[in-house]
This record gives structure tokens, sequence and C-alpha cells, in this order.
């Protein structure tokens, strides 16, 4: 479809700042656009301090940013955000558009897919462009990380979400030109059907998982929220966070926040240490990013051991104890 | 309130990652002696169905698309306190994709006419797409939010308490609405023997394309709007580098000293 050109990366805000998953969509989102030799642009739909956001997206890359700026899009919500990107897409026809995998991307992709009548492939891992039929290719975990599944949309815009810490952002260059088009939001209320009635953040104590260098993580083998006791001390030491597979956190042994996992976090530490964790495809999409994986694990052919660099095999209650002396030990050194 | 649940069959994600193999000429997966289940997530949005008939009665409906679907299977919903089971059955709605499954759910949804409420998983754990509950709230053109860790009936509106990466959002949607379900929202709970006797005597409708309204181009590999290029598994090197003692005590030492020769400590 020639009349669908370029790349456009659908813009998030944290802390009044471009999000770090949009420096990453900008990072690939830049790839994809020179493969296909066409413009690359971020859609930031905001509530206000555009011009400053806009800035930083063409830092990270962007040639063109699409500002869509109305009080009304402050916060996320659902009925709003596809409204616009459905006129945004119609006005820029864009042939690629990137979001990111999470609670916001995770709800609108598939929404705005279906509202353009494309399809949609979320959480890709890797995209490349087809050298011969110069349509995306998206990679994505299936059958929870078992496989890997290759997708192509012969329809444009062909949408796409991107895993959390799965693609590079460009350095910030303050000194890239870009050019700023304002799109009016010209939002319907009567259209916005849902009302946000509470946000609510969870305070955790210490360093957060998904920023934390070392992540010490229980699983269902910890068989109770005390063990976790343990874990922090381990992690403490190292100035890091605690995490858990699923079971723990559907066990309320933890927070469901500290999950771990395809449908929790996805986390990139420099060291991950999986404690009583099995090692379920499930469970690694959600740190198989880590620099070093150790795994403590009772069973020698646990499937943690097929990703670990190190390891022990050993009831966790006897290791850790001694492995926590002991890190503590060399680290006073 | 009126509620459908729509749930996948899939085989069993808790198998072994050893019993998975990959069909390359096919490009289909399957699970060397794994069973067939009821997607997780999908029963994560059974229990959340069960969880509001609690709190305020009413009728629970479900809806389930594929082909050979075994009966023992898709009626574990009813077990746990469902009321009715819908089957598309037909091969025709085999190896669709979200759109095209999602269409299917939509035209059936419209058939069964009287409800309230959709709940969907929030992914289904074959495919992990993750996109039929948004897509049949945009074909039905009905609002919809995702990631549910807890609803709340209200008349007419539901309270939903969705998952964020920071915590989570409460949104407030008029019915008739679509939810999507994470597991947040509590384990399942067991079927009774009550349940099991009484879902034996459920006889579920079976619908196939023409009954919904939908020509058999429309739905399965025929209706897809994404094309599967490849289907593959990844390599891992499995090169762990496993500490060894005479006691555990002693192979955790040497962990850590392995860790300090790496630099990783």
């Amino acid at each position: 479809m020639a009349d669908h050109q370029g790349v456009a990366v659908y813009g998030e805000v944290k802390d009044n700042a471009l999000a770090p998953i949009t420096a990453e969509g900008l990072g690939i989102g830049r790839k994809l656009a020179d493969a296909l030799k066409q413009e690359l642009a971020c859609v930031l739909a905001v509530g206000a301090g555009g011009d400053a956001l806009a800035k930083e997206a063409i830092a990270a890359g962007a040639d063109k940013v699409y500002l869509v700026e109305d009080p009304a899009l402050a916060d996320y919500r659902a009925d709003a955000a596809v409204a616009v990107m459905e006129k945004v897409a119609g006005q820029v026809k864009p042939a690629i558009i990137i979001l990111g995998q999470d609670d916001i991307g995770r709800d609108l992709a598939p929404r705005l897919a279906f509202r353009l009548g494309t399809a949609a492939t979320l959480d890709g891992t890797e995209l490349e462009i087809d050298a011969a039929s110069k349509r995306l290719l998206a990679t994505k975990p299936v059958y929870g990380g078992n496989a890997l599944a290759v997708y192509t949309s012969p329809s444009d815009p062909q949408i796409v979400t991107i895993r959390t810490k799965a693609f590079t952002p460009l350095a910030p260059d303050a000194s890239r030109q870009g050019e700023v088009i304002k799109i009016a939001a010209e939002l319907d209320e009567a259209a916005v059907r849902t009302r946000v009635v509470d946000r609510v953040t969870e305070e955790v104590a210490g360093v957060k998982i998904e920023d934390a260098a070392v992540v010490v993580a229980g699983g269902r083998g910890m068989g109770s929220a005390d063990g976790f006791t343990q874990l922090e001390e381990l992690a403490k030491l190292f100035k890091g966070a605690v995490g858990a597979s699923r079971p723990p956190c559907d066990n309320g042994w933890m927070p469901d926040t500290a999950q771990v996992g395809l449908t929790g976090k996805i986390i990139a530490p420099e060291l991950y240490i999986a404690v009583a964790i099995s090692g379920s495809s499930q469970h690694m999409s959600g740190c198989s990013g880590a620099k070093t994986i150790v795994g403590i694990n009772k069973d020698a052919e646990a499937n943690i051991f097929r990703h670990a660099r190190f390891g022990v095999v050993g009831d966790w209650k006897k290791v850790l104890p001694a492995f926590t002396a002991k890190v503590k030990e060399l680290l006073a050194k | 309130m009126n509620i459908i649940v729509c749930v996948k069959q899939v085989i069993d994600p808790e198998a072994p990652p050893s019993s998975f193999h990959i069909d390359a000429a096919a490009n289909k997966a399957e699970m060397r002696g794994a069973s067939l289940v009821i997607d997780p997530y999908g029963e994560y949005a059974v229990e959340a169905a069960l969880k509001l008939k609690d709190a305020g009665g009413g009728k629970i409906t479900v809806l389930s698309l594929g082909d050979n679907l075994q009966r023992e299977v898709v009626k574990k919903p009813l077990a746990m306190g469902a009321d009715e089971l819908v089957l598309l059955e037909d091969e025709a709605y085999r190896d669709g994709d979200a759109y095209a499954t999602a269409s299917a759910l939509a035209a059936a949804i419209r058939k069964i006419g009287e409800y309230d409420l959709v709940l969907c998983g929030r992914e289904a754990s074959d495919s992990n797409a993750g996109q039929t509950g948004a897509g049949i709230a945009e074909l039905l053109g009905l609002p919809c939010t995702t990631l549910a860790r807890q609803i709340e009936a209200n008349g007419n509106t539901v309270k939903v308490s969705r998952v964020t990466a920071t915590g989570y959002e409460v949104v407030e949607l008029p019915l008739p609405a679509v939810v999507t379900v994470s597991n947040e929202i509590g384990e399942p709970r067991y079927p009774t023997i009550k349940g099991i006797m009484a879902a034996k005597k459920i006889t579920p409708l079976v619908w196939k394309p023409a009954d919904i309204g939908l020509e058999a181009a429309a739905v399965g590999a025929a209706g897809r709007r994404a094309e599967l290029c490849r289907l593959y598994q990844p390599v891992y090197e499995g090169k762990c580098d496993f500490a060894a003692g005479e006691t555990p005590e002693e192979a955790a030492a040497a962990l850590a000293d392995k860790l300090r020769q790496a630099k990783v400590l």
C-alpha cells in the first residue's frame, strides 16, 4: 500500500518526560524507517508540556513529531486515545505504528487495529523489514515463550507493540533537527464512555524491580511468605530488589507488582538469582534479558538450569543462608 | 447480571517445556503427552464471572470457539458454576487469528443477545495474542477495559480495577461492556462434585458459521488479517556451570566464589 509511508511511534509520558519505552520504540523505529528509506515520526497525544516532549522525541530519533496537546489527554483513557490515534493515522497514514507492550499499549494497540480494520502483533521482541516485500516482520513469543512466531500483515498500518527493554534507544542527540506538526484533538467527550475513578501507585520500599541491577527472585518452592524474608536479606547486600514467579504472587506471599514473567514485569538486570524457581517459559520471558542468571534449585533437571550461567543443585533452605553469608564476606573485601 | 465468558481450549501450558515440539512443515505446535485444558486466563475470567454472580446473582454463559472441542474440557466452567455453554465448533473456525476469532465471537455474542458484560482472559496461553477482548469490544461498539484485577457491579455500571506498571487504576464503564481479566483476580475455584454432576446434564449449543450469520470465508484461517510466516523454538545454550561441594553449604560458598571469579560479584 503505497499511500501509507513511514514509521510512527506512539509516545508515552512518564514523570513529565518521554517514557523509556518510547525511546526504545524510536530506537527500533529509526532502524525500520532507515531500512524503508522513509521517515520516523513520534505521535505525542498529551495533556501538557508538548514542546519539551517533542524536543526529546526528536533527540531520540524522530524526524517529525505529530503533537496533539489537549488537557483532555492528560491521563490515558482508552476511548480518547483510540479516537486520537484513529484521527492521526487517517491524516498521517503511517505504514507502521509502534506502541509499548505495557498497560497502555496492551489496551490501545488491539483496539486501534480493530478500529482501523488491520492486524496488530503484540509483544514484539524482534522487528525487521523484509527485504523483498518491504513488509514488517514481527517476532513475538508464543506458547508462553516456548516458541517464537514471526508475523506479517498485508494491510496498513501494520501495528506492533514492543517488549520493554527488548530494543535499544539511541543516545539522545539534542542537535538533531525535526519538524513539529500540531494536530487538534477535537475529542468528542460523549464518545469517551469510560471514567477513570482512581489511580493508585503502590509504593515499593527500596529499589524498584525494573530499575534494580540485581534481582533475587523466589518461586513456588519457597513454600511460604517467610522464605522471601531471606531473599530480602540477600537482595539488600546488593542493594537489589526481590521478585517472584507467578505462584508466590497468586498465593499472596508476594505482592502482584513483584511478579516477573510474560504477564508481569519484564526486567533486564545485571544479575538475576532465581531461587526455587523451576524456570517455566512464562517466567523466563520476564528475566531472560538478565546479563547473568544464577539458579538455585533442588531439581537438577529444572528448566532454570537451561538458562542459568551458574547454578547449585540443592535445597534452598540449606544453600541460601550459606550463599548469603559468603556473598556478604566477599562483598566486604 | 447476564455475563458471557469467552474461554479457549489449549494444550496445557503447565506441561514441561521438554514436551513441547513444533511441526515445522505445518507451522504448528504440539505438546507430546500433554493434555488439553481451558486456557488459564480464561479460567480467571470464569472466576471473575462467578465472583460477580456470588455477589449479585445472574446467569453465566460460557462461549468457546474451536475445532474438536473436548466436552470434558469445555464443560469445566460449568462444573465451576457457570450456567450455559455455547460452542462455535466447526473445521472452518480452525487456525484463525485474533481478527477471525474476535469476529466469530462477536457474531455469537450478538446472537446470544441478552448480556450485560463480556469477559475474556487477558491473553491466551498459546497464542499470547492479547487481542480478542479488545477486538470484540471494537466490533460490537462496546466500552472496554483490560487487565482486570477486581470487578464490582453497580447497577448499570461496573467498576474495574486494572493492573498498571506501578499499581492499579479504577475505571468505571457503562454496561454492556467488555472486560479482560488478569491473574490478579484470584485463583479460580475448583469444580465441586455437585457442579460436575450439573455440568454433565447440560447440553451445549453448537453453532456453525452459518448459524451466526458468517460465511466460512470470514472465519478461521480464511478470515485472518495477520499471516504467520514462521514458528520456531529458540535454542538455549544450556551451559550451566554448577558449583559443587560435599554439603549444600559448601556448594553455596563455591557458587559465591565462582561469581566473584567471573566478576559478577
